[in-house]
Formats: structure tokens, C-alpha cells, sequence
């Protein structure tokens, strides 16, 4: 049976999080997730904004958690490599209605100790956002809410926490929790038995079938699918900031902004799902993306998508986020409510669970040895020339050009397959080094990549999945 | 940086780039290199294992890897040179260079008198036309499914749904099903065939594979790899008809669904599109807004046969070979070509006509089928050609021809009109 102090349930953005930061600590931890890759559920498909909580409900555990992230990511991106960038939000109100509410805006905010928020007359909005609708009255601007790659975030939280000693186990389901005389006794896993002190509970969309494996469900997880468009780089309309719409009291609204790499991104719709699976694109979804967002941005261009995809937002009933220990449970920590804001505040939920931990009885010290740092695959496309010659001389591979929309290299792609916690799959190529995130969405690498992964792996094509199992690419050899 | 010095640089070695090189050798420029991004040069003809290739070019049916074969052979025989597995970043019009990187040179600076862009197409994805449904495995360009059944030796699905009825979607409904996989139905939006009759009759019917005009694929259904695809009838606005919605069970859903031009490079270079073909605008010597450079073959507009794409790019090896050595004719004055009824565009897109008389080939696409049709050539009022066709469809390509020294006016439009 495997031993371990810690379980940390979910590889997304806060349980590598949490995996990172338990990783400081002379303890050992395993992460697992049903997943193939880390971050492949709700945190890969959002909208890669790191928040600033302005409009938080102010006092709640979510306000306090998002407002202390958002100042952290300045140093972390740095020392994890991680493309971040600081451009700022505007919201705009077209209607009398909607400038009335702008006050109150400032005000939460000022009550969420934002304090950075400022108003912008027509001019000013205008001037920093030339896309908007000209009927625009004024606005809001949110200076620090900034833009990062999500699937980078959480792949150097993992893969730092990995190179400090914490075991990932993908593929790997949990089915049940063991618990003797009220405290936690092992897991449950696919890939066999896990006897551990310590379970936290990040599954995300699927923390209550975890918590009712321990019988602590007294809420239930609600998927909210989020709809969105991928706009090509080269698209006739492009906005400068994050365009926010001002929120109704049903929805915070579909935005537009950029990426970190320079596409447009537009969305999302908000829809209750009965299953937490269904990560469908539907017409009447993308149409009402359009009908909402060219209120805004009249001129945004739909038909310029390379991509739509949804993700599911894990909404808690009742809503809130939560982050429970219990008296009759020792050894189990609960999270649930963590929704769109989870990708911004995992990063202080990490430090948050591990003092839980603390208080609830683990005895750990710092360790010395500790790596804060970690280097991203270095950027064939991003390089001088001069660094592009010298990077092919060093390793010809990155002389080879495998998907042309991007500019990746094979010498990226190698590179994104033998690191920790490694590519195996064609998406996991795809969210570390952006192979076939381009305009033709894979279909001239695609084929080259199933060819490398199943060359460096040294197994058959047909074993080399999209993602899950059971998303075979190709079915073997012709006949 | 390494470097290398030429007449005439083509950035692509598909059959437009063949085409152009053995041209522009023959024309008389010396040094004539094609850049090809692939280990070895074709292009996609190298994926195109079925005959059906040459017949109005060489008057003989010949498959792909043949047809790109006689103009390899030939342009090596010439001396044309290649720099192979090599990407082409850059092409600057300014300093004629092109900047390309390959794993043995590094990257790599080709300074030319004139360039060719020959890059080709992409196809259209499933993002493009907005298939709603489940993002499973097994949703794939023909042509990407192409590459892996014929270069990769990699099947790619059992059971297979083709949305298009684009050649290459019908090519490959007739080599999945030679490949042992069971192909259910061709579905088009369209109430007409997208590509050629002969490739419906020979890679359709001639396998009893049902092709359903005039419906569409309504969602995708399937978590890790495809499991069926619901599909329904589409009305006048192309809309779905609920009540006709049905349920294939399938693994595969392959996509013929239209090809774009590949032009970044193009756009990067700061050169004049066309918005409808989505590729350069160019004259009749198939050169661009930016005079050194050329352009060729589906980087300007969509072919649907390859040997016209051959005939149009020995046009541009043949004037680019002359501009590189300073012959090309004189224009004296600009006529802009214009779509009329019934036409989609124009290629070329504007006369540089010179003092000597000139024939030109205009090639189109027409916007609707038509039966009995006139095609007809005006310069101001007058009808300076005419052409009679029994049917014209927007799958297939048509051309009229006519003199240079006819064109009185600035414009000429070309239009397609019913037989009174």
C-alpha cells in the first residue's frame, strides 16, 4: 500500500496550489485527479483573468481570498515562469440606468479594500478602449485585473511542486475514503490504496461526491457551463483592456478581452446543467455571446473564431465558498464554492489550506532545500533572431517547425513531453507549448504531434489519446 | 544567419511552386530555389494517392505523387535548387529576402530578385462553420484524416460521417471505405454539390454512400471519442428543421467543409488582399501589389484542379523569371477586373496591359448553378467575349479568354446570364 501524510483530491488550479505550497513543508503529498493532465477541468476553460475581487461580496471568505491573491502574482509568475500581464479592465454603462450604478461599484470595491478603482469620463474610456460603442457615458477602471495562461499557472504549480517532492497520480479516480475511529484512514483510489493523515478535498465539480464519501455533503455542486469564442490574432476588431460589462443581479455578463498570447476572447454564457460533464458548445449559446457583447464592441467580429469551447464553474448550492474542517472529522479539509474566481485565488487558498492543516494538528517545518523557481519551455517564436540561431545550434530540433499557425517547434514539443509531470497526451502537447492552438486548430501538426508522442513514449499510435482515456486518436494501421 | 543568393526564391513546393520553378528556369532565370517546409516536395499532391490528376494538362490520368513527379523530375533536371524541412517566416518585399529556418542551416536569409508565394491552403475546421456539440477525438479535416490514412499508414476511425461534399471529403469517403471503414452518409448544407460530378459518381455512388444535400450536422455527440452525430434537414435560410433531426452512430467525423488560402505571410508582408478569395490580389502576370513578388496556385484563390493550378503558376515562374531579369512588359495602363452577375470574383484581379496586345484568361467562379448560361466579357458598352455553357456550378472553376487590345475602358466585367 502506498503511505503518504497528505491527499490532496483535484490537480486544478488550487490543489496544485495547495500541492505547491504543502511542498515548502517537510511532508510527503500526493495528488490525484481523474484527469489525464493537471489543470484539465474547469481550470483550463475560464476566462484566464486573474481578478481583484472588486466586486466580491465584501467580507466573505471568496473577498479576502481574491483581494490577497491578486498582489501575489507579480513575484510568482516571475518565479515560475508564467505569462502574466497586467492590462487593466473598463466598464462601461451605455444607459443612464447603468451609470447610475457606477457608484456603488466604486464602493464595493472600496468595501473589498480595492482601492484602485477610478471613473472614467466618456473621453477617457474612449481613449483607452477605441472599440467601444460610441453611445458609451463613462465608466469604471479596474487598473490591476490582469490577463494570464491559465494552463501554464497551473502546470509550474504542479511542476514545481513535483520537482519539491510531491507525487502526482493522473488517471486516477478516487472511489472511496476510509475513516477509523473519526479521523481520516486512506483513500480510495483506481490505481490502488492510499493510507494517509491528511485528505483535502479540491475535487472542484466533484467535491460533494467526494464529501459524501466521508458523509459531509450538505450542499450539493451545480455545473454552470460557460460558453466561449476564440477569436484568430489577425481579427478585424481587437480591444486593448478587459471590457466588463456591468452586471445584472442574475450574471457578472460575457466579456471581451485579450489573451496572453494575443487572440480575442468573448464570452461566456451561463447556463445551470443537470450533468458536470457536458462541456457542449450549443447555436443558441454562441448567438447569445454575440447578441450581449456587440452591445458593447459593435464591431467584434464572430466569424474570425478559431475555436469555441465551454467550461464548467462548479456553483455551489448554497452558494459560497467554503473551506471546512470538522470536529468529528479528523484529518479532512473541505473545500467547495470555488467558481470563477478560483483561478486568481487558488494561489492564496494554497497558504489559507495549510494553515488549516496547521490547526488541525499537522506538525510540519519548513524545509531547507526548497526550489521556488522554475523555468518555462523557452519560446522559439518569442526569440531574437540572434537567440533563434543560437537555440537550434544548441538543439537542432527547434530548426523544425511542426505547427505553423504557432511557430512551435519540435525542440518545444520534446521539450514539453520530457519535463515533470511531462505531456502524454495530444492537448497536454497543446496546453504547454500551444501546438495546434492556432487557426487551423491542429490539423496540419496534429498528425505530426501523434507521430512524436507515440516515437518519445515508445508505444503504439493508437494508444496516444486527445485526453481522456478512450479518446483514441487513430484506430491502427491501415489494412 | 546563413545565407543564400538566387533569381527567383518560391516559398512552397507544391504544385504551384513546381510549376512556377520549372517555368521560371525555362524562361531563363539562373538561380531558381524553392523553399519547402516538408521533408520532401509535392505538397499535398504527395497525400493524393487516387487518379484522377493531369487529364487536361498532360492528356493522361495520372494520381497525385505522378503528377507532382513529372515536375520534380523536370525541375531537377533544370537545376532548380531546394531547401527542404525549411519554414519560411519572413518575406520582406522591401530588401526581396525571405527569412526560413531548417534544423541543419539554422535560420537562414535567401535574397532574391523576385519572389514566388505558393504556400497553398488550409482547410476549413470545425471552429470555422460552428458544429455545435461535444469537443471529443475522432473530429477531423479530410485532409488531415488524409495525411495519416496515406503518409501515416494510420487509420484514422471505423465508422465514419462526412459533413462536405468538397473533393477531398468524397476522395475520402471512397479510400475510407477501400481501408475496410463502413462510411454512413455525406452530409451538405448546400442544395448542390460542393465539388466535381465525377468524384460524386465515382467515390459515392460506385459504393452505395448516401450523400444528403440540402441537411446538416446539428450536434456532436460523444465525451472522449465521437459516438454519433445527430443531423436534420436545413430549410430556405439553411436553418435546421427540428422534426427531421436524426441520430447516426458513428467514431469519426471527417470535414470537407472548404479550404482557405494560407496567407500570413502575405498579410505580413503587407500585401494587398482580395477579401472574397482571401488571397493576394494579383494581375494577369500573376504578380501582387508588391512588384517583386508573385503569386501562385490556392494562395490566391481555390483551385478545384491542379492542373489549372500548373497552368496559372507557369504564369507567374515565367513573369517573375522576366522581372527578375527586367523584361517584364511595360504596363501602360491599369483595368481593373469586375464581377457581374452571377460572378463570385475574379482572378486576376486587374490588367497590367502593354503596348502589344495581350491574351488574357480570366478564371471564376460563378455565385449559383445555372443551365444554358452566356458568359460574357464588357469593356464599357461593348461585349468584347463570349462564351457559351451548357451548366455552370459554383464547385467548378470557369474561364473566359480574350485580347488585351479589345479593353477600351478601365474596367472590364465579366458576368453570367441565362440564354434568353
Amino acid at each position: 500500500m502506498m503511505k503518504t501524510d497528505v491527499v490532496v483530491i483535484g490537480a486544478g488550479a488550487v490543489g496544485c496550489a495547495i500541492a505547491r505550497e504543502l511542498s515548502k513543508y517537510d511532508v510527503d503529498v500526493i495528488v490525484v485527479d481523474k484527469r489525464d493532465d493537471v489543470g484539465g477541468d474547469a481550470s483550463k476553460s475560464n476566462s484566464a483573468i486573474i481578478h481583484t475581487g472588486y466586486d466580491a461580496a465584501p467580507g466573505t471568505l471568496e473577498s479576502q481570498l481574491v483581494v490577497a491573491a491578486n498582489p501575489m502574482y507579480d513575484q510568482l509568475t516571475k518565479e515560475l515562469d508564467i505569462p502574466f500581464k497586467r492590462i487593466g479592465a473598463v466598464l462601461p454603462a451605455f444607459t443612464d440606468e447603468q451609470f447610475e450604478q457606477l457608484p456603488a461599484i466604486k464602493e464595493k470595491a472600496f468595501k473589498n479594500h480595492v482601492y484602485d478603482v477610478e471613473y472614467l469620463s466618456k473621453e477617457e474610456i474612449l481613449a483607452k478602449e477605441p472599440e467601444l460603442n460610441p453611445e458609451v457615458k463613462g465608466g469604471l477602471y479596474i487598473p490591476r485585473e490582469s490577463l494570464i495562461d491559465p494552463f501554464i499557472l497551473v502546470q509550474a504549480l504542479a511542476e514545481n511542486a513535483n520537482e519539491n517532492g510531491v507525487d502526482f497520480m493522473l488517471n486516477t479516480e478516487v472511489t472511496g475514503i476510509n475513516v477509523e475511529n473519526g479521523a481520516i484512514k486512506s483513500v480510495e483510489t483506481t490505481s490502488g490504496t492510499i493510507e494517509t493523515t491528511y485528505v483535502v478535498n479540491a475535487a472542484a465539480l466533484h467535491c460533494d461526491d467526494i464529501a459524501a464519501m466521508v458523509g459531509k455533503a450538505d450542499y450539493k455542486v451545480v455545473a454552470r457551463r460557460g460558453q466561449f469564442y476564440i477569436l484568430d490574432k489577425n481579427t478585424s476588431c481587437k480591444v486593448q483592456t478587459i471590457v466588463l460589462p456591468i452586471p445584472t443581479k442574475i450574471t457578472k455578463g460575457k466579456l471581451m478581452c485579450p489573451t496572453i498570447h494575443g487572440n480575442m476572447l468573448v464570452g461566456p454564457t451561463a447556463e445551470d446543467l443537470d450533468d458536470k460533464v457536458d462541456t457542449s458548445v450549443t447555436t443558441e449559446g454562441l448567438n447569445s455571446i454575440y447578441a450581449d457583447v456587440s452591445k458593447m464592441i459593435p464591431n467584434v467580429n464572430l466569424r474570425d473564431t478559431i475555436t469555441q469551447y465551454s467550461g464548467l464553474r462548479p456553483n455551489r448550492n448554497p452558494e459560497g465558498l467554503h473551506v471546512d474542517v470538522y470536529d468529528d472529522l479528523a484529518g479532512y479539509v473541505n473545500l467547495s464554492g470555488v467558481r470563477s474566481t478560483g483561478l486568481t485565488l487558488c494561489v492564496a487558498m494554497g497558504k489559507y489550506v495549510v494553515e488549516k492543516l496547521k490547526e488541525i494538528g499537522m506538525n510540519v517545518s519548513l524545509k531547507d532545500d526548497f526550489k521556488a523557481t522554475r523555468k518555462g519551455i523557452p519560446i522559439f517564436h518569442e526569440m531574437s533572431r540572434e537567440e533563434q540561431e543560437n537555440i537550434i545550434k544548441e538543439d537542432p530540433l527547434y530548426g523544425t517547425i511542426v505547427c505553423r499557425c504557432e511557430t512551435i517547434t519540435e525542440g518545444e514539443i520534446m521539450r514539453a513531453i520530457h519535463r515533470p509531470l511531462g505531456a502524454r497526451t495530444v492537448d497536454a502537447v497543446k496546453r504547454r507549448v500551444r501546438a495546434g492552438m492556432g487557426r487551423c486548430q491542429g490539423g496540419f501538426c496534429g498528425p505530426k504531434v501523434i507521430e512524436i508522442l507515440a516515437r518519445e513514449l515508445n508505444v503504439p499510435t493508437e494508444q496516444i489519446n486527445k485526453n481522456l482515456d478512450g479518446s483514441y486518436m487513430v484506430v491502427g494501421k491501415n489494412k | 544567419m546563413y545565407n543564400f543568393e538566387c533569381d527567383v526564391a518560391i516559398v512552397g513546393g507544391g504544385p504551384a511552386g513546381l510549376s512556377a520553378a520549372v517555368a521560371a528556369k525555362k524562361e531563363g532565370a539562373k538561380k531558381v530555389l524553392i523553399i519547402e517546409r516538408d521533408e520532401s516536395i509535392g505538397g499535398i499532391l504527395q497525400q493524393c494517392i487516387h487518379p484522377g490528376f493531369g487529364l487536361s494538362y498532360f492528356k493522361e490520368e495520372l494520381t497525385g505523387p505522378e503528377y507532382a513527379g513529372r515536375f520534380a523530375k523536370e525541375a531537377v533536371e533544370l537545376g532548380v535548387e531546394f531547401l527542404l524541412n525549411s519554414m519560411v517566416l519572413e518575406v520582406n518585399e522591401n530588401e526581396n529576402t525571405v527569412i526560413c529556418v531548417n534544423s541543419e542551416h539554422g535560420m537562414t536569409e535567401v535574397k532574391a530578385k523576385s519572389i514566388i508565394l505558393a504556400m497553398g491552403c488550409r482547410e476549413r475546421t470545425r471552429a470555422n462553420i460552428m458544429i455545435p456539440g461535444a469537443r471529443p477525438a475522432g473530429v477531423y479535416t479530410a485532409g488531415s484524416a488524409q495525411r495519416l490514412v496515406n503518409r501515416q499508414n494510420q487509420m484514422v476511425g471505423k465508422k465514419v460521417v462526412i459533413l462536405g461534399s468538397g473533393d477531398i471529403g468524397m476522395i475520402m469517403a471512397r479510400r475510407m471505405t477501400l481501408e475496410g471503414a463502413e462510411v454512413l452518409a455525406v452530409i451538405e448544407l448546400m442544395d448542390y454539390l460542393a465539388g466535381l460530378t465525377r468524384n460524386k459518381v465515382q467515390c459515392l455512388d460506385d459504393f452505395g454512400i448516401p450523400l444528403y444535400l440540402s441537411h446538416t450536422i446539428t450536434k456532436i455527440d460523444g465525451y472522449q471519442r465521437v459516438k454519433g452525430v445527430y443531423f436534420a434537414q436545413v430549410d430556405e435560410n439553411k436553418k435546421p428543421i427540428k422534426e427531421t433531426e436524426k441520430y447516426i452512430e458513428c467514431d469519426t467525423l471527417l470535414l470537407s467543409v472548404g479550404l482557405l488560402p494560407e496567407n500570413e505571410l502575405t498579410r505580413k508582408a503587407g500585401i494587398e488582399m482580395n477579401p472574397i478569395t482571401n488571397g493576394p490580389k494579383v494581375n494577369q502576370y500573376m504578380q501582387t501589389s508588391a512588384e517583386s513578388v508573385f503569386a501562385c496556385g490556392n494562395v490566391v484563390h481555390v483551385n478545384d484542379l491542379v492542373d489549372n493550378v500548373s497552368t496559372e503558376s507557369m504564369k507567374a515562374g515565367k513573369f517573375a523569371a522576366q522581372y527578375a531579369m527586367g523584361t517584364l512588359p511595360m504596363a501602360t495602363k491599369k483595368v481593373e477586373n469586375v464581377s457581374g452577375e452571377n460572378v463570385r470574383y475574379l482572378c486576376p484581379h486587374s490588367l497590367s496591359v502593354a503596348e502589344e496586345n495581350e491574351k488574357v484568361t480570366l478564371y471564376f467562379r460563378v455565385l449559383h448553378p445555372e443551365l444554358n448560361a452566356t458568359i460574357r466579357v464588357k469593356s464599357g458598352d461593348e461585349i468584347i467575349a463570349t462564351k457559351k455553357r451548357q451548366r455552370v456550378n459554383p464547385g467548378e472553376m470557369e474561364n473566359i479568354t480574350f485580347d488585351t487590345s479589345l479593353v477600351k475602358d478601365n474596367n472590364v466585367v465579366v458576368e453570367v446570364v441565362k440564354e434568353a
